[in-house]
């Protein structure tokens, strides 16, 4: 593994690089110390459960923005085969900040969709940090409704920012684009299964967010805004992120509690960047069960579900007042 | 350049005009002074340029019903602080706030009028209510709104403005947009007309939900519509915005509105679409 540790990630890190002397000093002198390895080994799980069984929420989002995080596209790599990747909205142009095909998973066939973000500069200039414009949302409703057609389940992995804020964005329309994505994914009449596989960026996560079950993988995060971005607004200072992170509730445990979101994903010890392999097994897996017991609906009651699911969300307070006729 | 005996500048002093406070207004527009009670008559438009001020919530109910046809729907909803939001000064605080500036509840009144003579289901959405952020209780009574509107077989009309989702609600404000879409293809699906006025200024969440979902989408001159605020577009680019951009004029330009209407004819304009999408009127 990269040696890339965030701030609080440091111990470990400083560990491993112990470790990896060990392992060298055995290598070049031939000492046995299979001994001192094993007890490193075993500090390290403890050190690494330790800080991750107490993660506050602000270092959640940065654990679900680890630059090693495993991503969409990786997912798909580890947990899907025959996938056939279906380009563009046959508008305007390819978004690869979106991207969606035909997959199986164990074999079972479905459409999958979900946001990408680059790894280095060259990725990441092509699918824009994983911030899509219209076209990426025109696509994705391309698909879903070729779905649709051919009853094929639809599987969506959310990992965004948010959709791109631009003047191009405006110009064609990145808020019909999602609203159009919110209204027809309640008309599709196949199962929809959404993860949350690292942040859930505002309307842009959304905007392919609606579904019959709603995942959560364990350190990601879903929120209305970013925390920057409400400490920018709330304490007019961005500096404050770990505050308003706190405070918007968006940690994978408040959503699960607060029924925004139906099932928690849970990931290797020390995030899903320390064994993408096994976290996309356990994702599979999840996603698997899922279709699995939503296929026994028919179409007519799936449809009815995913209406009162979301119907039910926000919590208010209901004063009974005399029938008011203030006509003006 | 002289540099000696060179003449300080005084400020020159303007004698202020006595305007006894809220009588008159500077027009944003054309910067002429308005007469308050004219600009009141004139349906808060400038009668020099035309800049359309904001219309409070209850002249704007009175813009589309016809004299003494509302009725009021879904009143007495009240947001609560979900999330225990703990920030500079709390949610409790600003609602209560807000509640006694506007004497409403929240940032939108729903209900039942009569526009031209055809029954229909009215939404109205108030800037001054927290900048009409959209909050359980808003996405509660847009929800309700249309779904009675669909179960009475009326069109829906909502009036829009807002700065966008209530953060202070967290992801229950996100889902919001997800709730009243949902109404919305059902409401769609039973082929009623629905229609969208946007009003300045419409963005956000709002914008990316049902305010974008009008069968015919009617804007105001002038109103800033957008999906990102110009500050956050500009700050993520680095770019020079264009002239005008996200004003109404310019989404007319780019293809993302029906039309644009000033006040004194949205209902009208209104009575005329609805005639032609649902000529029959259900029977009131």
């Amino acid at each position: 593994m990269a040696h890339y540790a965030l701030p609080f990630e440091k111990p470990v890190a400083e560990l491993e690089r112990k470790l990896d002397e060990l392992r060298h000093l055995t290598n070049k002198q031939n000492v046995d110390v299979a001994h001192e390895i094993a007890r490193m080994e075993q500090k390290i799980a403890e050190t690494r459960k330790e800080i991750y069984a107490k993660l506050t929420p602000w270092q959640t989002v940065q654990v679900a923005r680890h630059p090693l995080r495993p991503y969409a596209l990786d997912y798909i790599r580890d947990m899907a085969t025959d996938f056939v990747e279906l380009h563009g909205d046959r508008i305007h142009r390819d978004d690869r900040a979106i991207f969606g095909g035909l997959a199986k998973l164990d074999g079972q066939r479905v459409l999958i969709i979900g946001t990408q973000k680059g790894r280095d500069t060259k990725s990441n200039l092509e699918c824009n940090f994983g911030c899509a414009y219209p076209e990426g949302y025109r696509k994705a409703l391309r698909l879903m409704k070729l779905a649709a057609k051919f009853r094929l389940p639809i599987v969506t992995l959310i990992d965004t920012p948010g959709a791109y804020p631009g003047i191009e964005s405006e110009e064609r329309h990145i808020a019909e684009a999602i609203a159009l994505n919110l209204r027809e994914m309640f008309t599709f009449p196949v199962p929809i299964v959404v993860t949350i596989i690292g942040e859930g960026g505002s309307g842009g996560a959304l905007g392919i967010g609606i579904g019959d079950r709603v995942l959560i993988l364990q350190n990601a995060y879903y929120s209305v805004i970013s925390p920057e971005g409400c400490a920018a607004i709330l304490w007019k200072n961005r500096a404050y992120a770990d505050r308003a992170a706190a405070a918007l509730k968006i940690t994978a445990r408040d959503l699960l509690q607060m029924k925004l979101a139906d099932e928690i994903v849970a990931e290797p010890l020390g995030g899903a960047h320390a064994d993408p392999k096994l976290m996309a097994q356990t994702l599979k897996q999840s996603i698997l069960a899922n279709l699995r017991d939503l296929q026994t609906y028919t179409p007519e009651h799936l449809l009815k579900l995913r209406y009162e699911k979301f119907r039910v969300m926000g919590v208010f307070e209901e004063r009974q007042k005399a029938v008011a006729s203030a006509g003006p | 350049m002289a540099l000696f005996g060179k003449k300080k500048l005084t400020t020159v002093k303007v004698r202020k005009r006595e305007m006894p406070d809220g009588l008159w207004i500077k027009c944003p527009g054309c910067d002429e002074m308005l007469f308050k009670q004219e600009l009141e008559a004139a349906l808060n438009v400038c009668t020099k340029c035309g800049h359309h001020f904001q219309l409070p919530r209850m002249a704007r109910i009175a813009l589309y019903a016809d004299e003494g046809s509302f009725v009021e729907w879904d009143a007495g909803l009240v947001s609560v602080d979900t999330l225990g939001f703990t920030g500079t000064s709390s949610y409790v605080a600003k609602i209560k706030e807000n509640q006694a500036k506007t004497g409403c509840d929240d940032a939108i009144t729903c209900g039942r009028i009569l526009l031209a003579g055809r029954p229909a289901a009215l939404g109205v959405m108030d800037f001054e209510f927290l900048g009409a952020s959209m909050g359980a209780v808003v996405g509660e009574k847009v929800t309700r709104l249309i779904e009675r509107g669909t179960a009475e077989k009326l069109p829906v009309i909502v009036s829009c403005a807002s700065g966008g989702a209530r953060m202070y609600e967290g992801l229950f404000s996100l889902m919001q947009m997800a709730k009243t879409s949902a109404a919305l293809a059902r409401h769609a699906e039973a082929k009623l007309p629905y229609i969208t006025v946007l009003t300045h200024p419409t963005t956000a969440g709002v914008m990316a939900s049902y305010a974008t979902l009008g069968d015919v989408i009617v804007a105001e001159p002038g109103a800033l519509i957008g999906f990102a605020g110009p500050r956050v577009i500009k700050e993520t680019t680095q770019q020079e915005l264009p002239e005008g951009f996200q004003r109404a004029e310019f989404l007319l330009k780019h293809g993302l509105l029906d039309t644009i209407v000033a006040r004194k004819d949205l209902k009208p304009t209104l009575a005329t679409v609805l005639d032609f999408l649902q000529p029959a009127p259900a029977v009131a």
